[in-house]
């Protein structure tokens, strides 16, 4: 499955992933509160200076902003509307700084390290009667569900453009779900078959 | 309630989000240039189909798979960086949301499938969503509500489109596959 992370062996590949939240979630908290252009400047230098330290490839990172470009422009043009362009400076500096810094940790941590940091958050569950394994499999599933969702759908819409030679329209979402609900009450079926969701635990027990 | 029936059909939609997500500007006409995505489709679907706990934990499972650095969001966006994006509001929006179209589905049992789900798709999917979403870009763009609310509401055509889809969707699935509408089993 796609994923964000930067194959590397930067310094920030090797911290640890609850310290590099950690300080993320620090460092937002700090960035947050501040409103001097200048030194959310000076912010965003040593962000940009931080993925820089990952190498040339880790400047490219910085293309996370694009989808952003946008969103960014329109809030600039309201601050402008509402009467202050150096707000509307202010705001998009601050946002643009945030989202990368958080995007740094998201590409330098390993998703199934990321997962197992966060996985820990579900032990609770324990004392709801319900297995800490069931996220994970829900996970699983997600993973596996989404490739064959998009390969449902892009077979109906060939079909769909045989017939009508229009590329795609809104009338395919009734059988797409009904063709790919058919196919999750198959998972189910055979989920169950193999003992259910819990049945993987007692089996290791 | 936690069977492997349901946690299946969890799965399922949230991995519907994602892939509503990835399809090519699926099916919805783009309106004005604002691109829509079919994203919050999926959202509206999870709430009307699963019923309240099961619609808002597909959209935790998903908004769970995008935080951990699966770019699933439209426009490939995914990773911590998303929720430091204006638009955070609007992701917290969406599993309450879902809970809300749930809910609704659930409590108007006599109702018709279509006019119920058009109903709990508006209210949980637009309202709830946009109730959370522009606050939350009035704090983290440090603009007024009322120009936050201005910026979001282009939005809210192409949502409207994408009520009137869950509500024919989810009647044709009540007809064609009634046992996999759960909040109305």
């Amino acid at each position: 499955m796609i994923s964000l992370y930067l194959p590397g062996q930067s310094w920030l590949h090797r911290c640890s992933v609850r310290l590099k939240l950690f300080s993320l979630a620090v460092a937002s908290l700090l960035i947050f509160p501040i409103s001097d252009p200048r030194l959310l400047g000076v912010v965003l230098i040593v962000v940009v200076a931080l993925y820089g330290s990952l190498g040339p490839q880790g400047l490219r990172q910085l293309k996370a902003l694009k989808p952003l470009a946008s969103l960014v422009a329109i809030i600039f043009l309201l601050h402008v509307v509402a009467g202050s362009w150096l707000e509307g400076v202010t705001a998009v500096l601050r946002l643009v700084a945030m989202v990368l810094l958080a995007n740094l940790v998201s590409i330098t941590t390993r998703m199934d390290d990321m997962m197992e940091a966060v996985m820990t958050l579900f032990a609770p569950l324990k004392v709801f009667g319900m297995s800490p394994r069931k996220p994970a499999l829900a996970v699983t599933l997600v993973l596996r569900f989404a490739p064959v969702l998009l390969s449902v759908y892009s077979s109906l819409r060939e079909a769909y453009q045989a017939r009508c030679g229009k590329r795609t329209s809104w009338r395919l979402m009734a059988p797409f779900l009904l063709q790919s609900l058919a196919m999750s009450e198959n998972v189910a079926e055979a989920l169950s078959a193999r003992g259910g969701a819990d049945g993987l635990r007692q089996d290791k027990a | 309630m936690m069977n492997d029936r349901s946690l299946v059909q969890i799965a399922f939609y949230a991995a519907l989000i994602a892939a509503l997500g990835l399809l090519p500007k699926v099916a919805i006409p783009v309106m004005g240039g604002v691109p829509i995505t079919a994203q919050t489709l999926g959202v509206m679907l999870a709430g009307v189909m699963l019923g309240p706990v099961r619609g808002a934990l597909a959209v935790l499972l998903f908004l769970f798979l995008v935080a951990v650095g699966a770019p699933l969001l439209a426009g490939g966006r995914g990773g911590l960086g998303v929720f430091a994006s204006p638009s955070v509001g609007f992701l917290i929006g969406w599993p309450i949301g879902a809970f809300v179209a749930g809910l609704i589905m659930q409590t108007t049992g006599t109702l018709r499938v279509l006019p119920a789900a058009a109903i709990a798709a508006s209210v949980g999917g637009i309202g709830i969503v946009y109730l959370i979403g522009i606050p939350g870009v009035a704090f983290m763009a440090d603009l007024p509500l009322v120009s936050a609310a201005i910026g979001s509401a282009a939005y809210i055509p192409g949502d409207l489109i994408k009520v009137a889809i869950t509500a024919v969707v989810a009647e044709t699935v009540a007809r064609g596959l009634p046992r996999a509408l759960l909040s109305r089993a």
